[in-house]
C-alpha cells in the first residue's frame, strides 16, 4: 500500500483494484454533468458543491482511518452536531478559539471511544453507538434543543462563508490541508503503517511489537477531531450550532469509505479514494438537482436516497467481484 | 458461564460473591431495580394504565429485537430494520385505501397485511443474499436498505402523511385481548415460536453453530448460506410486522418517522438481553427483557420530568454497562 516511487497511474490502479470503481464512476459522472448541464462546471456550482461536501469529506477521511484498523465509528454525526453547538457558543471569541475548542471537544469524544474500546474491551460498534446516543443527548442538553445562533460580529462565519484569496472557501482550504496531512500520515509514517497492520491482524501486530493501543487511540481521536472540524464548518457555514443535524452522517461516511474501496475488515485503504468516494456520493445529489432544474423530469428529494442506495449496491457488487478474483489469484500463486 | 473473577477490574462496588450472580442475571436485577424505583418514586406507577401504555409501546421494540437477536446470533447485524418498518408501514394504507381495498374491504385488509410482509421478507432476502452469497459484511449489506428503504417508502407516499380511519386494521395496534394490548400477546406468541425454533429445530442449532464458528459449521456440511438468508428474512418479516403495528397504533403512516432509530433500540435491546455481538447466543426472551428495560428507563425518566435528551444519555450508559458486564462474563 505504500508507494514510495513517483505517482504512476497504472501502478496505482494495479495495486488498488478495489479503488478503480470509484475513480471510473467519478470521472464518468463529472463528464456526464459537464456535457449535459451548462452551469455544472461553473465556479458557483463547484465552490458551493465543495463547500457543502467538505464536512462529509473530512468525516469520511477520519472514518477511513478507523475502518482501516478494522473498527467503526458510529458517533461522528452526533459529535459533529455537539461540536457545532460548542463552536457556536465559542464564536464570539473568534475562529481562533472556536475552531480549536470544538475540535478538542470532538477529540474528547474520540478519547472516550478509545477508552471504552481499549481499556473496557467493548466492541467498537457498541462503544461508538453509545457515544452517538450520548453526544446527541449532550448536544440537545447544552443547547436546550434549540439551534444556537453564532456571533455574526466576529470572524467566525468567515470560515464557512468567505473565500481565501477570493478563490476557494476557507472550509475547503482547511479540509484540503487536513486531507493532505492525513494522506502523508497514512502513506509515509510508522503510525500509518501500524494502522494498516492492526487491520491486517491485531494480534500479529501486538506480537510484532507495534504500538497497537496507541495507534487505535489515535484513529478514534482523529475521527472525533475530524467530526469536530465538520461541526465547526457546519456552524460557520449555516450561521448556527445545530444540535439536530448529523443524523445519518456516520452511514454516509461509511458509505464513502466503502465506495472508495477501503475494506471494512481493515488492513487496506486509501485517503484519496475515500475523498473520491465522498465526492461521488455528493455528486449524485448535485446531478439530481441539475436534472430537476432542467424541468424535464422531477425527482423528489426522496429519490436521492434511493439512488444513493443503488449506487452503493453497484459499487459493493463490483468490489465483491474484484476482491473474490484477487483472493483466488493469491491462492494460486 | 465462567465464574472466575480474575481479570475483572471495576466490579469494586459489588462484593465478590455477588459478582457472578449479577453477571448471570444482570438484566433481571436491573429490571427489579427499575421497578422498585418506580413503585417508590414515580407517581401513579402501580396502575393498569401504566402497564397498558408500556406494553403497547414495548411490543414493537421487542418484536424487532427478537429478529435482531437471531441475526446477531449468526455474528451479523441488521441496520435496515427501521427502513423496512417504514416501507411496510407505507404500503399498508396505500393498499387498503386504494380503489381495490375500498371495493373489497376484507380482501383489502388481508392484502394490506400480507403484501407489506412479503415486501419485508423480500428485503430480508436481499440482505441475506448479499451477506451469505456475496460475502458482503452485514453492516454494509444492510446499510444499502437502511439508506434507500426509507427513500422508497417516501417515494411511494410522496413523503405525505397518510391518515386513515380503519378499525379493522387498527386492531393490530389498539386491540385488546384479556384487557391487555393485542401486540403484546403477539410478541409473546412470536417469542414462544422463535424459542421453539431455536431450541428444538436443526435450523436453530445451525444459527448458533454459524455464530460459534462459521467455518466449522460449513465444513461439517451445514446449510450455512440458507440458514443465514433465513435469519435475515425472519428479521425482515418481524420488522415489517412492527411497522404495521406502529401504523395501526397511530392510525397514520409517516414514512419519515416510522421506525426511525429502531435499529439502535433493537440492537440495544438484544445486547442488554444477553446477545453476544460475536454470535453464538440467541436469548429470545432476553431480547424481550432488554426491550422492557429500555422502554421502562425511557418511561421512568419521562414520568419523572427528565427531558428526552437526557434519556438518550441514560440509554447510552445502559448499553455500555450491559456490554461491559457481558464482556467480563466471556473472559
Amino acid at each position: 500500500m505504500l508507494d514510495t516511487d513517483a505517482f504512476d497511474l497504472r501502478k496505482y490502479l494495479s495495486r488498488n483494484p478495489q479503488s478503480v470503481a470509484v475513480w471510473v464512476a467519478l470521472v464518468a459522472l463529472i463528464l456526464f454533468g459537464l456535457l449535459r448541464y451548462d452551469n455544472f462546471g461553473g465556479a458557483y456550482n463547484i465552490t458551493s458543491f465543495l463547500n457543502y461536501n467538505s464536512m462529509f469529506i473530512v468525516i469520511s477521511v477520519g472514518m477511513c482511518f478507523v475502518i482501516m484498523t478494522g473498527g467503526i465509528d458510529l458517533s461522528v454525526g452526533s459529535v459533529a452536531a455537539f461540536t457545532s453547538v460548542i463552536a457556536a457558543y465559542l464564536s464570539p471569541y473568534g475562529i481562533e478559539i472556536a475552531l480549536p475548542g470544538a475540535v478538542l471537544a470532538g477529540i474528547g469524544f474520540g478519547a472516550f471511544n478509545a477508552f471504552c474500546i481499549i481499556a473496557m474491551r467493548i466492541p467498537p460498534f457498541i462503544a461508538t453507538l453509545a457515544t452517538m446516543l450520548g453526544a446527541k443527548g449532550g448536544a440537545l442538553v447544552i443547547s436546550g434543543a434549540q439551534t444556537i445562533s453564532v456571533d455574526w460580529g466576529s470572524n467566525f462565519t468567515k470560515m464557512g462563508m468567505e473565500k481565501a484569496l477570493n478563490i476557494l472557501p476557507w472550509s475547503i482550504v482547511v479540509v484540503g490541508v487536513v486531507v493532505v496531512l492525513l494522506w502523508f500520515v497514512l502513506e509515509k509514517t510508522t503510525l500509518g503503517r501500524t494502522v494498516l497492520a492492526i487491520g491486517g491482524g491485531a494480534d500479529a501486530s501486538v506480537l510484532m511489537g507495534l504500538k497497537v493501543n496507541r495507534a487505535t487511540a489515535f484513529v478514534y481521536m482523529l475521527s472525533g477531531g475530524c467530526a469536530g472540524l465538520a461541526g465547526v464548518i457546519l456552524a460557520s457555514g449555516f450561521g448556527a450550532g445545530q444540535p439536530l443535524e448529523g443524523i445519518g452522517w456516520e452511514l454516509s461516511a461509511i458509505a464513502s469509505v466503502v465506495v472508495g474501496g477501503t475494506l471494512l475488515t481493515g488492513g487496506l485503504g486509501s485517503v484519496t479514494a475515500t475523498v473520491a468516494g465522498a465526492l461521488l456520493l455528493g455528486l449524485v445529489f448535485n446531478i439530481l438537482n441539475f436534472e430537476n432544474g432542467r424541468g424535464t423530469i422531477s425527482f423528489s428529494a426522496y429519490w436521492q436516497m434511493v439512488i444513493r442506495g443503488v449506487f452503493l449496491f453497484a459499487v459493493i457488487l463490483f468490489q465483491a467481484r474484484v476482491m473474490s478474483g484477487r483472493t483466488e489469484r493469491k491462492v494460486r500463486t | 458461564m465462567s465464574t472466575q473473577d480474575t481479570g475483572l477490574r471495576s466490579d469494586g462496588a459489588k462484593a465478590c460473591a455477588w459478582g457472578p450472580f449479577l453477571r448471570a442475571n444482570g438484566g433481571l436485577v436491573a429490571l427489579a431495580v427499575i421497578l422498585i424505583f418506580n413503585i417508590l418514586v414515580t407517581p401513579n406507577f402501580v396502575q393498569m394504565q401504566t402497564l397498558f401504555v408500556n406494553i403497547s409501546q414495548v411490543a414493537t421494540i421487542a418484536i424487532v429485537a427478537m429478529g435482531m437477536t437471531l441475526v446477531i446470533a449468526t455474528g451479523g447485524i441488521d441496520l435496515s430494520v427501521g427502513a423496512i418498518m417504514a416501507l411496510s408501514g407505507a404500503l399498508a394504507p396505500l393498499i387498503f385505501l386504494s380503489e381495490f381495498g375500498q371495493a373489497y374491504p376484507a380482501l383489502g385488509i388481508a392484502a394490506a397485511i400480507v403484501v407489506p410482509l412479503i415486501a419485508a421478507i423480500a428485503c430480508g432476502l436481499f440482505n441475506g443474499i448479499l451477506v451469505a452469497n456475496l460475502k458482503v459484511q452485514p453492516i454494509i449489506a444492510t446499510l444499502i436498505l437502511f439508506i434507500s428503504g426509507r427513500g422508497i417508502a417516501q417515494v411511494l407516499t410522496n413523503g405525505n402523511l397518510q391518515t386513515f380511519s380503519n378499525p379493522t386494521f387498527s386492531y393490530l395496534g389498539t386491540g385488546k385481548v384479556l384487557g391487555l394490548p393485542f401486540q403484546g400477546w403477539l410478541a409473546l406468541v412470536i417469542a414462544a415460536v422463535l424459542f421453539w425454533v431455536m431450541t428444538r429445530t436443526t435450523f436453530g442449532r445451525y444459527v448458533l453453530a454459524i455464530g460459534g464458528n462459521e467455518r466449522a459449521a460449513e465444513l461439517s456440511g451445514g446449510p450455512v448460506k440458507r440458514v443465514k438468508i433465513g435469519v435475515y428474512m425472519i428479521c425482515g418479516v418481524l420488522s415489517g410486522l412492527a411497522g404495521l403495528i406502529v401504523v395501526a397504533i397511530n392510525s397514520a403512516s409517516d414514512a419519515a418517522r416510522n421506525g426511525n432509530l429502531m435499529e439502535l433500540d433493537a440492537i440495544a435491546a438484544a445486547v442488554v438481553g444477553g446477545a453476544l455481538l460475536q454470535g453464538g447466543r440467541a436469548p429470545i426472551f432476553g431480547a424481550i427483557l432488554g426491550a422492557v428495560i429500555i422502554q421502562l428507563v425511557k418511561y421512568t425518566l419521562l414520568a419523572n420530568g427528565v427531558e428526552d435528551e437526557v434519556a438518550l444519555i441514560a440509554k447510552a450508559l445502559i448499553i455500555l454497562a450491559a456490554v461491559y458486564v457481558q464482556q467480563a462474563r466471556k473472559e
